[in-house]
């Protein structure tokens, strides 16, 4: 009998490499299998997105953005972009000095604190219940005048004239002023009255600050942070008109 | 008899006296390594090019530029045991920055530590580093500065306490602890190794943060890198030989060099100061550099047991109560990033099981972690970084010390308890 052994050879050669294909997946499957480790299983699941890059700030700030119940810390949900961008900037630099936001971001880009402005700017969550503020008609009355008519004999605006008629703040610049605690708005006084806080020059807010006795800067803190919010709370598109200062860190 | 005396008395004066002035004398006249002459280079942009880098390898920026100031004009405050320095300028400005020094001032200062009028430099100023620096890198980053565009801002004198802020003094320092020396290639380690030990002894002065330092604020030895309490600033730079706290060797190349050159790793993320070294420094750092780095590192002799006189945690709450409070805490407020079993979510989120940076013997660092939370820096490699909410706000004293009690000994983690004091003590945010 005559065997063709090559042949043979061949189609052995040939069949083993068909079960190898054919098991390969197998294999594989096997190999992934054997070499699964769970940590970097889990390390997938983290977000990736803004609101889990942001979980330190929401500490403080609340969730979303949102002022918190303990009074202090702004809410910085819906605030303008470029408000927010600034002050993290202003904390990075030294031009505000409150140690834990400077503590934060003092290692992180530029594009990243754009990135995170934009992203809290982004947020519209609902609004807290006002605290009740405990002050005399007299005093709500001049906080009142402060911020919608100005004081023309210390030199000073009305907060509507550049913080939006609303006060819910102008684009891309200037914050809104109401639903924030008394106390921060309080503190934010004290710190542009004692150079502590500082802007881009001409640094507006702290050249008012100095033309306002203490008892304005109450008076309007109290009548600020007791006023409803809005149906549309969202800062108001830039406005046409020439405001009546000129501010560094929102150029006109 | 009385006259014999009276020269006793007399010679033994001079001979007291002789002693410093003999030091004195050396120390101001001696200056080694001024024979050396700068090569003269073909591309004077590449020079520049390189000189930058090597600026950045050096962390040259993190004290001669001042919160929000102007690169290298100086003004940072550096807090010593031996009262404020301030970093002077160093741009090329004629009046208040080195616009007059020549090369050979620059490599004077930083291969012998003397400044242009042969003042001696306070070591606050890594000289004992710097010294390893060859004159070609020396020259490179003369040209840099030189290449600057000149910031007119003076120099802050230092608010040195007596007998500190008497320069001359610092000839005794610099016989006892100063060894001017370029960085001599050991026989038999490979040119990485080498390349590595060069950068991490001289312009990255590691050990600068990483040893600790004595009374008179000299490193022990500056290759020790043993792990020391940063003076002033209150962190523990942990050390770098000992398997206990940050010893490298049994962490994969790959790691160390994730964690020098992106701030983050699967084993660990960078945080307080170091943080600011790799956002300012390493991340510019080649790969290359990096990895020669991470070789040296790993390679260095492993002690095992961190010093112990580093150690200043008070026994805390060792009780089950304690425990089961810090437990309750670690379900409410870390097991989302941090996992049941400390295992993390690395690199964004690093593991607290086998992390030996919570378990040195000095609590600060945990501490400070669960206080103040942060973020690591933006890098090339991870340029949005994921952050951790500071706890200090939310929880007292005795919770930070119960959940960080429990992480310290937790998962494999065999650490002493801390104490609600010791927490209390780190409340304040540290910034500069």
């Amino acid at each position: 009998m005559y065997l063709n052994l090559p042949s043979i050879m061949k189609k052995i050669v040939e069949t083993a490499r068909r079960a190898a294909y054919a098991l390969l997946p197998l294999v594989l499957v096997g190999v992934a299998a054997l070499t699964y480790n769970p940590v970097q299983a889990q390390s997938v699941v983290i977000a990736d997105t803004m609101a889990q890059r942001t979980m330190a700030c929401i500490a403080c700030h609340g969730s979303e953005g949102r002022v918190t119940a303990d009074g202090y810390y702004p809410r910085i949900a819906g605030k303008p972009a470029g408000y927010l961008y600034n002050q993290l900037r202003n904390f990075r630099e030294g031009r505000r000095q409150y140690p834990m936001m400077i503590y934060m971001v003092d290692h992180l880009s530029d594009a990243y604190l754009l990135e995170m402005a934009q992203y809290f700017s982004g947020l519209h969550a609902a609004y807290p219940a006002l605290r009740p503020v405990a002050e005399s008609a007299a005093v709500m009355a001049r906080g009142r005048i402060l911020a919608t008519v100005g004081d023309a004999s210390k030199k000073v605006p009305a907060c509507i004239a550049c913080h939006g008629t609303a006060l819910t703040g102008v684009a891309p610049d200037i914050p809104g002023l109401i639903g924030l605690p008394r106390d921060y708005l309080n503190a934010q006084f004290g710190a542009w009255k004692n150079g502590t806080r500082h802007a881009g020059a001409p640094d507006c807010m702290a050249l008012l600050a100095q033309r306002l006795s203490v008892e304005d800067i109450s008076a309007a803190s109290a009548w600020l942070a007791s006023q409803p919010i809005p149906a549309d709370p969202s800062p108001r598109a830039a406005a046409t008109e020439k405001r009546p200062m000129d501010c560094g860190s929102a150029p006109q | 008899m009385k006259r014999f005396l009276v020269v006793r008395i007399v010679s033994i004066i001079a001979f007291i006296l002789a002693v410093p002035v003999a030091i004195l004398g050396i120390q101001v006249f001696h200056d080694p390594g001024s024979k050396e002459v700068g090569t003269p280079v073909a591309n004077a942009a590449d020079q520049i090019l390189r000189g930058g880098y090597l600026a950045r390898a050096g962390d040259c920026m993190a004290c001669h530029t001042t919160r929000g100031g102007a690169a290298y004009a100086g003004g940072r405050t550096i807090p010593t045991p031996f009262g404020a320095m301030y970093s002077p300028n160093i741009t090329p400005d004629t009046a208040t920055g080195i616009g007059s020094w020549s090369a050979d001032d620059f490599w004077r200062a930083i291969h012998n530590g003397k400044s242009k009028d042969g003042s001696f430099l306070y070591p606050t100023f890594p000289y004992p580093n710097y010294t390893k620096v060859t004159r070609t890198d020396a020259d490179a980053m003369y040209a840099y500065f030189r290449s600057l565009t000149p910031v007119k801002q003076e120099n802050r004198p230092h608010a040195l306490r007596f007998p500190y802020n008497q320069r001359v003094l610092l000839a005794g320092w610099r016989t006892l602890y100063f060894q001017p020396g370029v960085y001599q290639p050991v026989a038999g380690q490979s040119v990485e190794w080498n390349r590595g030990a060069y950068l991490v002894q001289g312009l990255g002065h590691c050990s600068a943060c990483h040893t600790s330092r004595n009374a008179l604020g000299a490193t022990r030895s500056d290759t020790d890198l043993g792990g020391g309490l940063i003076p002033m600033i209150n962190w523990y730079a942990p050390s770098l030989t000992s398997d206990a706290e940050a010893g490298l060797g049994n962490w994969e190349l790959q790691h160390i060099n994730d964690l020098l050159k992106t701030g983050i790793s699967q084993r660990s993320a960078v945080f307080g100061p170091m943080a600011e070294v790799v956002r300012e420094s390493l991340q510019h750092v080649s790969s290359p550099d990096i990895n020669a780095m991470s070789v040296y590192l790993k390679a260095l002799p492993q002690t095992g047991a961190a010093r112990a006189s580093e150690s200043v945690y008070t026994t805390g709450q060792d009780s089950d109560a304690a425990r089961k409070i810090g437990a309750a805490l670690y379900d409410k407020h870390c097991v989302e990033c941090h996992r049941a079993q400390g295992e993390g979510m690395p690199p964004n989120y690093p593991p607290l099981a086998g992390n030996r940076a919570l378990t040195t013997a000095s609590a600060i660092n945990p501490i400070r972690m669960v206080l103040n939370g942060g973020y690591p820096p933006s890098t090339g490699g991870n340029p949005r970084p994921y952050g951790m909410p500071p706890f200090g706000p939310r929880l007292s004293d005795i919770e930070v010390a119960a959940v960080v009690s429990y992480i310290r000994s937790s998962w494999g983690n065999a650490a002493e308890s801390v104490s609600p004091i010791e927490v209390g003590r780190y409340r304040t945010v540290p910034i500069d």
